[in-house]
């Protein structure tokens, strides 16, 4: 799989089509505009990982919403892609606590083993990689969020290996990349012993 | 010191499951329908005696914000929001109730609701959080099948609609309007109050925005006593706490602690102490990455609560206790903080857009010593007039951290200017 084309026409499938009234659901009947971000999701992930103007015209459509309004929400967004990118998405965090733990060779091994910088496609146009900030898993620091998953408690060479796994089509189990469960002392618990 | 009793999320690592049978037999929803018919009145009531505080990070007492909901309506819909946007640095609490004990959340809504009327809840929950997402569908779709949630729960005729919805990656939507705005479809710009959105919130209509941990505690608070909770901690600052430690600690970790334990013992006790030693600590963010961080000396007798760190120029904001060892450029942590924040901005108040970058311009400048001494004073000057001069506190929370910086580190960044300076000098004459 490479970079989804830009495209002149975008119309949910079906399913993503039923997945899309489920979100309207949500809402009253009169604030379908409620529904933009879940719709964008959609779209986003139907279309391979970003956001064609075609889609964004068609989720406003789809709302009833002045255009220049799905505009402004896909662009204010961190999660919405309105440029090309590749349908594996890479995202590093580098916000402090990460930092701390070292989230620059994280980033380095990242973009050694996909042969690109932060913001771009990787060359065989399969990844993208980007720096995101605090992705909210700070006691599993240094940590990646690739597509729908967190891999945390990383090193240098766990992140390379972890890339390396990607680029043969596996997919690596998330979660804590050592030992460790969860949010848990790496020594063991110190609580909830007793019940 | 709390005994496993008394904690409340007594499956916060998932080791048992997030199902609704599993938390039925943790105790969740147990004597639910009799605490539905205690009614409006008495829970609000409890709820204030427990003396709960919002654990979101501002630390509003939470029975009296649920008591400025207006006790009679038109009819029309009143709303709940619970702030699942978990995006301050340092804090990932609310995601081990989500992923582990989504069912204690559920269950405080149904409670919430009963407490202010409210006929209809949104769990906001960020974008980037999908695998919690999933399991907190998971809970509500098990919560409406076992007739918890909808038109007559339990037969109490309490009717309650609660759904999901997920961000796009905005920290600005932590923050309660901007929240309400991102509901509503728009960009997740905050309002102006007043009005509160007690009066005027989702669609207008009154709405009450609690953080998901505020929410999870109350069904424990309601069955085992306000003053259960009450006697834990200490006055003002009570019952239990997630809290999250990062950084350079030997064992990070999420652990439930008794509100105001010193902060030593917190790490001590449960994340293996301080990588290298007590004597190895240089700094502590205490409560995420908005509040100003403190040397070690204060760390040394500092309790961990709302009064105790208010005091010391602080806060207990979300209890995220970020660990800064002495290997740590402190001066770069902070300005990696200043770049979030600017990115963060929502852009809407020219303090802040304008301000935020300007912090961390200067503050790229302070790492490498690319400065003059007098340039420190200015930055100050610059945060205060950021702070308390924009809609939301996004602007103080920018402000904050680079005010702590100098106030506590302020020889570092001097030496580290006459470094710079020096090497200049050097070049100069070579």
């Amino acid at each position: 799989m490479s970079i989804a084309p830009d495209v002149t026409e975008f119309a949910f499938d079906a399913a993503h089509a039923a997945l899309a009234e489920q979100a309207l659901a949500k809402f009253p009947p009169e604030r379908r505009q409620s529904a933009v971000l879940p719709l964008l999701h959609l779209a986003q992930a139907q279309h391979g990982g970003w956001l064609p103007k075609a889609a964004l015209d068609y989720v406003a459509d789809y709302l009833s919403m002045p255009r220049i309004r799905v505009y402004e929400v896909a662009s204010f967004y961190d999660m919405f892609n309105t440029e090309p990118t590749a349908p594996c998405q890479i995202r590093v965090c580098t916000t402090t606590p990460c930092w701390l733990m070292g989230s620059d060779a994280i980033v380095e091994a990242c973009e050694r083993a996909l042969g690109c910088r932060v913001g771009e496609n990787s060359p065989d146009g399969r990844f993208y990689l980007r720096e995101f900030e605090c992705l909210g898993a700070c006691v599993n620091a240094p940590m990646l969020w690739i597509d729908d998953d967190y891999y945390e408690d990383l090193t240098p060479e766990k992140t390379t290996a972890l890339v390396e796994a990607l680029q043969r089509g596996e997919k690596p189990t998330p979660g804590p990349q050592d030992a460790r469960k969860v949010s848990m002392p790496a020594g063991g618990k110190t609580t909830l012993l007793e019940v | 010191m709390l005994h496993d009793k008394d904690r409340i999320f007594t499956d916060i690592y998932g080791e048992k499951g997030p199902g609704l049978e599993q938390a039925k037999a943790r105790g969740d929803y147990d004597g639910l329908k009799d605490l539905i018919l205690l009614g409006r009145a008495e829970i609000v009531d409890r709820v204030k005696k427990s003396g709960l505080r919002g654990r979101g990070g501002a630390g509003f007492p939470t029975g009296l914000k649920w008591s400025f909901m207006p006790k009679e309506t038109d009819g029309g819909p009143v709303y709940l929001v619970v702030n699942a946007d978990e995006s301050e640095p340092g804090t990932c609490k609310d995601r081990e109730i989500m992923r582990h004990e989504p069912h204690k959340l559920v269950e405080g809504c149904i409670l919430a609701a009963v407490g202010m009327g409210c006929t209809a809840g949104y769990i906001y929950i960020r974008g980037e959080y999908v695998r919690e997402a999933e399991a907190l569908e998971r809970a509500l779709a098990e919560a409406y099948d076992a007739g918890l949630l909808g038109r007559d729960i339990l037969g109490t005729g309490l009717d309650f609609e609660l759904y999901l919805h997920r961000g796009a990656g905005a920290y600005i939507c932590g923050e309660e309007t901007g929240l309400i705005e991102s509901l509503e479809g728009k960009k997740g710009q905050p309002r102006l109050k007043p009005p509160f959105p007690a009066m005027v919130g989702l669609y207008g209509r009154p709405t009450t925005v609690n953080n998901v941990e505020t929410i999870a505690v109350v069904p424990t608070i309601l069955r085992r006593g306000a003053e259960w909770f009450a006697g834990l901690g200490r006055e003002n600052n009570t019952g239990t706490k997630l809290f999250c430690i990062s950084g350079h600690v030997n064992h990070p970790c999420t652990v439930e602690e008794e509100m105001s334990i010193p902060l030593r013992e917190l790490i001590d006790k449960h994340c293996g102490g301080v990588r290298g030693g007590w004597d190895n600590l240089k700094a502590v963010i205490p409560g995420g990455s908005s509040v100003p961080l403190l040397p070690k000396d204060i760390c040394d007798t500092i309790r961990m609560d709302f009064d105790d760190l208010r005091n010391v120029q602080s806060g207990l904001g979300t209890a995220a206790v970020i660990v800064m060892d002495q290997s740590t450029d402190v001066i770069k942590a902070i300005a990696r903080l200043s770049k979030f924040y600017m990115h963060e901005s929502c852009g809407q108040c020219t303090p802040c857009r304008e301000g935020t970058g300007w912090l961390w311009r200067v503050m790229t400048r302070l790492v490498e010593g690319r400065a003059r001494v007098e340039e420190i004073d200015m930055l100050y000057d610059v945060t205060k007039e950021i702070e308390g001069h924009t809609i939301c506190a996004l602007g103080d929370a920018a402000a904050w951290p680079v005010q702590g910086l100098i106030r506590h580190f302020r020889p570092e960044i001097e030496a580290r200017i006459r470094a710079a300076a020096g090497k200049t000098d050097q070049m100069a004459a070579s």
